[in-house]
């Protein structure tokens, strides 16, 4: 599905917080969520933990391949990844090779706020020249999309997020930082996740 | 029979079935066997980071991976290496071709092949140099099930000695 395309210029500035709580609160099926460094995973912590919640710590510009090893490993579940603009842009390669992979059950969300927040506010190439909306169907990933208001973002994740993929669904946000803060236990975070999944390890220790 | 074959063979007695990679000649024969066999899923990475990361999200959606990529691309894992696939304890499998010793005739080569093993062992990863097909079955076979029980990455560093090289590079050296 091609859908006519939107001009990033023209959208409303959307909230982060409020989006992720949409999104959450859409998910009906035990859908993964990967969320990448910094204010994506605050703020999916903030929408409230799910068992099925990955929140990644380091390797910035990662959060696209991780989802896609995800995506790959359990072809039934819906797998989707919550991702900055400075994150994706450092990781752009990622969109080539899961447009070549086309995944059916992967969706990307960026959430475009041209800065790099975290680190000092300094402007993003989104926010004068590159156009991620346009970058992911250059890359081959044809369904891919600009949410015009926060309507239109639920329509955009009115959608079966086991099939029809891979998408990516962009919104410009604005400039409030993240609200929550993911414990930083590397190996709880994915222990837990992978129990979400249904890979994780059992023992007597679970007792 | 290469060298390929007794890999091919650790792999899938241990169930690994992702392959991801960034293509080099020496490990053609390994990419290609994996492609033509229905047991493996191949991802033709476009960055070697992108391999690693695909590979940790897989083991932690229960399907179990290797990574394979030459000595220059092994140069842009350390951050995947040490903040992902090190503190998140993820039993990943990595193959490097190993360029810039032995015949090598590029010294952009040779010195980042410098900087491999020193990384490895400033974040305690284990690796083997595999120099010989006589204990090739065992060093993969024992590793990777060590790397899965103790849920910590490994790596195989695939020597000339073993493989012969880039099989490119003789008409070049003078």
């Amino acid at each position: 599905m091609t859908a006519p395309t939107i001009d990033a210029a023209s959208v409303k500035i959307l909230n982060r917080v409020d989006l992720t709580k949409r999104l959450v609160a859409r998910l009906a099926r035990e859908e993964a969520v990967i969320a990448g460094i910094g204010n994506t995973n605050f703020d999916l912590y903030a929408a409230g933990h799910r068992a099925q919640n990955f929140y990644m710590l380091g390797s910035m510009g990662l959060a696209c391949p991780i989802a896609l090893g995800v995506a790959l490993a359990q072809p039934e579940r819906g797998v989707i990844v919550l991702e900055g603009d400075g994150s994706i842009l450092m990781g752009l390669s990622c969109l080539t090779t899961i447009g070549m992979v086309a995944p059916p059950n992967l969706t990307i969300i960026i959430m475009d706020n041209g800065s790099y927040q975290i680190t000092g506010k300094q402007p993003t190439a989104t926010a004068t020249t590159a156009d991620i909306v346009a970058i992911a169907r250059a890359a081959g990933i044809r369904n891919s999309h600009w949410a015009r208001d926060e309507s239109h973002f639920d329509a955009l994740i009115s959608r079966p997020f086991d099939r029809e993929g891979p998408a990516l669904l962009a919104a410009k946000i604005d400039a409030q930082p993240g609200t929550g803060q993911t414990v930083r236990d590397p190996p709880l975070i994915r222990h837990r996740f992978m129990r979400g999944l249904g890979t994780g390890r059992r023992s007597p220790l679970d007792e | 029979m290469s060298w390929a074959d007794p890999f091919i063979s650790a792999l899938k007695a241990n169930d690994v079935r992702l392959v991801t990679y960034v293509p080099d000649n020496v490990l053609t024969p390994l990419i290609s066997a994996a492609a033509g066999d229905n047991y493996f899923i191949s991802v033709g990475a476009t960055r070697e980071d992108e391999a690693v990361g695909t590979l940790a999200g897989a083991y932690m959606g229960g399907l179990r991976g290797v990574a394979m990529m030459q000595t220059s691309g092994f140069a842009l894992i350390a951050n995947a290496l040490a903040s992902l696939i090190v503190p998140y304890r993820i039993p990943a499998l990595i193959l490097v071709s190993e360029r810039g010793t032995l015949g090598e005739f590029n010294i952009g080569q040779v010195t980042v092949s410098r900087t491999m093993r020193p990384v490895l062992d400033s974040i305690a990863i284990e690796h083997h140099t595999l120099t010989e097909e006589k204990t090739l079955p065992f060093i993969l076979d024992k590793s990777i099930k060590q790397a899965f029980t103790t849920q910590n990455p490994v790596v195989f560093i695939l020597s000339p000695l073993l493989t012969g090289g880039n099989p490119l590079a003789a008409a070049k050296l003078t």
